[in-house]
């Protein structure tokens, strides 16, 4: 009754809105679109908490933020306090108050949307992080005691960092090797500044190495050395958060020609490369005026919305099914239609034309209508026969997915994957057909989230810490 | 150039490549390793100046270092007892013929090489692959020095002489190992060519290296960089290779000026 009450009174009080950067000017630069809550307006939110007796959100978080804490120390004006709860279970607040599906998740069963709009945890979450990290007063946790074992982690992307910052605070020694030559993952390579500052990246990879966690950049395992290898160096576990990293081509005619990219190799060249600040930087990018980037999840908004910011007098999102099927979240899609894409829906590319020199000049589409529901519960598209029509293009973004790199099950024995080569790991608790290896992230769900990649880091942490531990060979 | 990196010269084999990167707001270019010294823990390499970067590396002095050096990358040579090997580089690409003709000599190969440059002044490597070869060719564009012309028509003159070849690997620009892999087609001779595409990540995740093999597309820095030159498309190649021309320029002209400037 009482929970009734409060649900009621404190309803007035409508979600607060976010401030954000105007769409027409935003498209001219990459900086962060939204703002970020001030101090007041995040008290004011953080009051529409009704702190549930029996808090239903934290069980919509896959890493458990204790979510009533902090939001209640936020209604208090306790921000450090709030960063720090925050910290207890998540390594990378910051980050997932931006990039996560709250929608999804915590949001998605809070009492309050029920009736109206659930509280804007999300957002509160990147308050305290931010808070926490400008002011400078970041907290390092206490360290258990030397376990006397070594651990080694395998990209340092979201669930690298997590495993890592977790074993690290169990008192075992970590080391991280990432493939490239900065730490974040798809953080760094692939979100675009203008949604997830690389600022805020770096800070977070700075706080996992104050912790004590050694990170080697530059070191493809697989080619510099093997998983085998790990073990005879005197690490006692592995973790493999590699990540989904090969980019799928349609396989259409003409898709090699000049222009066209994969969203890997577009997002890697202006993220981490920095291409959008040629020649400042040396990495080149092709500035298209008519960019079509082909599919429909946050990846495709990514990289339409890259398109716009260099230059785009026309970007397109091509995608084979209706607005309803979009996979990118709600945010993304909205955003990306305030700053102008234009959503080129129920289409389907079969093929590229090009100039002479090998350009591409044209997409050939066909019209697609919806048929009966296939495997994946959504409708399958089908192409109208005899619909097809151009597109006149210059610069083309194939964002239809990834799948697994084989680097790493081709050099390691003993170690399984499925019929699409990702490594087949125990859903609980990250072990791989091979002791002393664990996995978790894309490289064994396939393309998925930040945060489910960190929900799979935390579980495979407690399992390598009781592994370890129990294990009598050292 | 010489690079510390005991690391990668413990592991490489002849084929392999690196990636460099020069400094914070330089790009990653893919580079062959020519030669490694194990005890020194070193790697070779060899490169032109063809942008930026590689202008930027020629200035480069002793004990100035890159900020990132990745590797080994890309499958090593297959190397077998073929029988007749013949290596044939072209310009820089001599450097990275040279280990491959030391591996088939090795490996116990009767090993022919085919050398060329423009001019007899830039010609590279030249007393080294005859150490690794039972008979070297050397030809020049000009005529300034060995036969006067290229070395598809020396790989030519071996043929009709009447030797047995059983392999062929030909490194060098593009247009270079076209042509030989055009003119060993009809003799069937299986003809190995190593590609050097633009790549951005080298380690199979960007795509940026794709090229055409047998109407397949394959990913030059993991499915290669050695494909059968019978059944690449050159003319792909070719394109792709030209798709940041204008950049580059602009990049290099842009370090001209600046380089003037101080």
């Amino acid at each position: 009754m009482e929970n009734k009450e409060n649900t009621e009174k404190k309803e007035k009080v409508p979600r607060q809105p976010m401030p954000e950067q105007d769409p027409m000017k935003r498209i001219y630069n990459f900086n962060e679109v939204p703002y970020g809550y001030t101090a007041e307006l995040s008290i004011t939110e953080a009051k529409r908490c009704i702190q549930c007796k029996k808090p239903s959100c934290i069980a919509g978080c896959p890493v458990d933020v204790k979510i009533p804490e902090f939001i209640q120390q936020i209604a208090d004006g306790d921000f450090i306090g709030a960063a720090r709860t925050l910290k207890e279970t998540n390594a990378l607040p910051a980050i997932c108050g931006r990039v996560c599906p709250q929608e999804d998740q915590c949001e998605k069963v809070c009492v309050l949307g029920k009736k109206g709009e659930p509280v804007a945890i999300g957002r509160l979450e990147r308050f305290a992080a931010d808070y926490e990290r400008e002011s400078g007063n970041i907290l390092i946790p206490e360290v258990a005691p030397p376990s006397g074992k070594k651990i080694a982690v395998v990209g340092a992307g979201p669930a690298g960092l997590t495993v890592a910052g977790d074993l690290i605070k169990l008192g075992h020694e970590v080391t991280i090797f990432e493939a490239l030559h900065k730490s974040g993952g798809v953080l760094i390579y692939g979100i675009p500044e203008f949604r997830l500052p690389k600022e805020i990246v770096d800070a977070e990879v700075e706080y996992i190495e104050k912790l004590g966690v050694k990170i080697i950049t530059d070191a493809v395992i697989g080619r510099l050395k093997t998983v085998d290898d790990l073990f005879a160096e005197g690490f006692h576990a592995v973790f493999l958060g590699v990540g989904a990293g090969a980019p799928v081509f349609m396989n259409i005619p003409g898709e090699n020609l000049s222009g066209i990219y994969s969203a890997n190799e577009y997002l890697t060249r202006s993220n981490l490369m920095k291409a959008y600040r040629f020649p400042e930087y040396d990495t080149p990018i092709a500035c298209g005026k008519n960019v079509a980037v082909i599919g429909g999840g946050n990846v495709a908004m990514d990289s339409v919305r890259t398109a716009l910011r260099l230059g785009a007098d026309n970007a397109y999102i091509i995608y084979r099914r209706s607005e309803t099927e979009l996979p990118a979240r709600a945010e993304e899609i909205h955003h990306a239609k305030e700053e102008g894409v234009q959503f080129k829906l129920l289409h389907n590319p079969i093929e590229y034309i090009g100039d002479e020199n090998g350009w591409v000049r044209q997409i050939k589409c066909i019209r697609m209508e919806l048929g009966e529901p296939d495997d994946s519960g959504r409708r399958r598209p089908i192409p109208v026969k005899g619909s097809e029509f151009t597109i006149d293009v210059d610069t083309v973004v194939v964002a239809i997915g990834t799948e697994a790199n084989p680097v790493i099950p081709k050099t390691t024995q003993g170690l399984e994957v499925n019929k699409w080569g990702y490594i087949m790991a125990n859903g609980e608790t990250g072990e791989t057909s091979r002791e002393g290896v664990y996995a978790g992230g894309d490289i064994v769900t396939g393309s998925a989230t930040v945060i489910l990649a960190m929900g799979a880091g935390r579980k495979a942490a407690n399992a390598i810490d009781a592994y370890v531990r129990s294990n009598k060979k050292s | 150039m010489v690079i510390e990196a005991p690391e990668i010269a413990r592991k490489r084999k002849a084929g392999q490549f690196i990636v460099l990167m020069i400094d914070d707001k330089g790009e990653r270019i893919p580079l062959t390793i020519v030669d490694s010294d194990n005890e020194k823990g070193t790697l070779t390499i060899i490169f032109q100046i063809v942008g930026k970067t590689t202008a930027q590396m020629a200035q480069m002095e002793k004990d100035d270092f890159f900020l990132h050096v990745l590797g080994p990358l890309g499958h090593p040579t297959e190397i077998n007892n073929f029988g007749t090997a013949v290596c044939i580089g072209g310009g820089v690409g001599i450097g990275v013929a040279y280990p491959i003709a030391a591996a088939l000599k090795e490996t116990g190969n009767k090993v022919i090489s085919i050398i060329g440059s423009r001019t007899k002044d830039i010609l590279i490597l030249e007393d080294d692959m005859r150490k690794v070869s039972d008979q070297l060719l050397v030809a020049t564009d000009d005529g300034s020095y060995g036969f006067h012309g290229f070395v598809s028509a020396v790989l030519q003159n071996v043929i009709d002489s009447g030797e047995k070849i059983d392999i062929v690997f030909a490194i060098g620009p593009v247009p270079m190992m076209k042509v030989i892999a055009n003119l060993t087609k009809p003799y069937g001779i299986k003809t190995i060519v190593s590609l050097n595409p633009v790549m951005v990540d080298a380690t199979g995740m960007c795509g940026a290296c794709r090229v055409s093999v047998g109407d397949k597309t394959k990913f030059a820095c993991v499915d290669g960089p050695e494909f059968d030159g019978h059944e690449v498309d050159f003319n792909l190649l070719i394109n792709r290779l030209r798709m940041y021309c204008n950049q580059e320029k602009q990049a290099m002209e842009k370090y001209k000026c600046e380089c003037h400037g101080k």
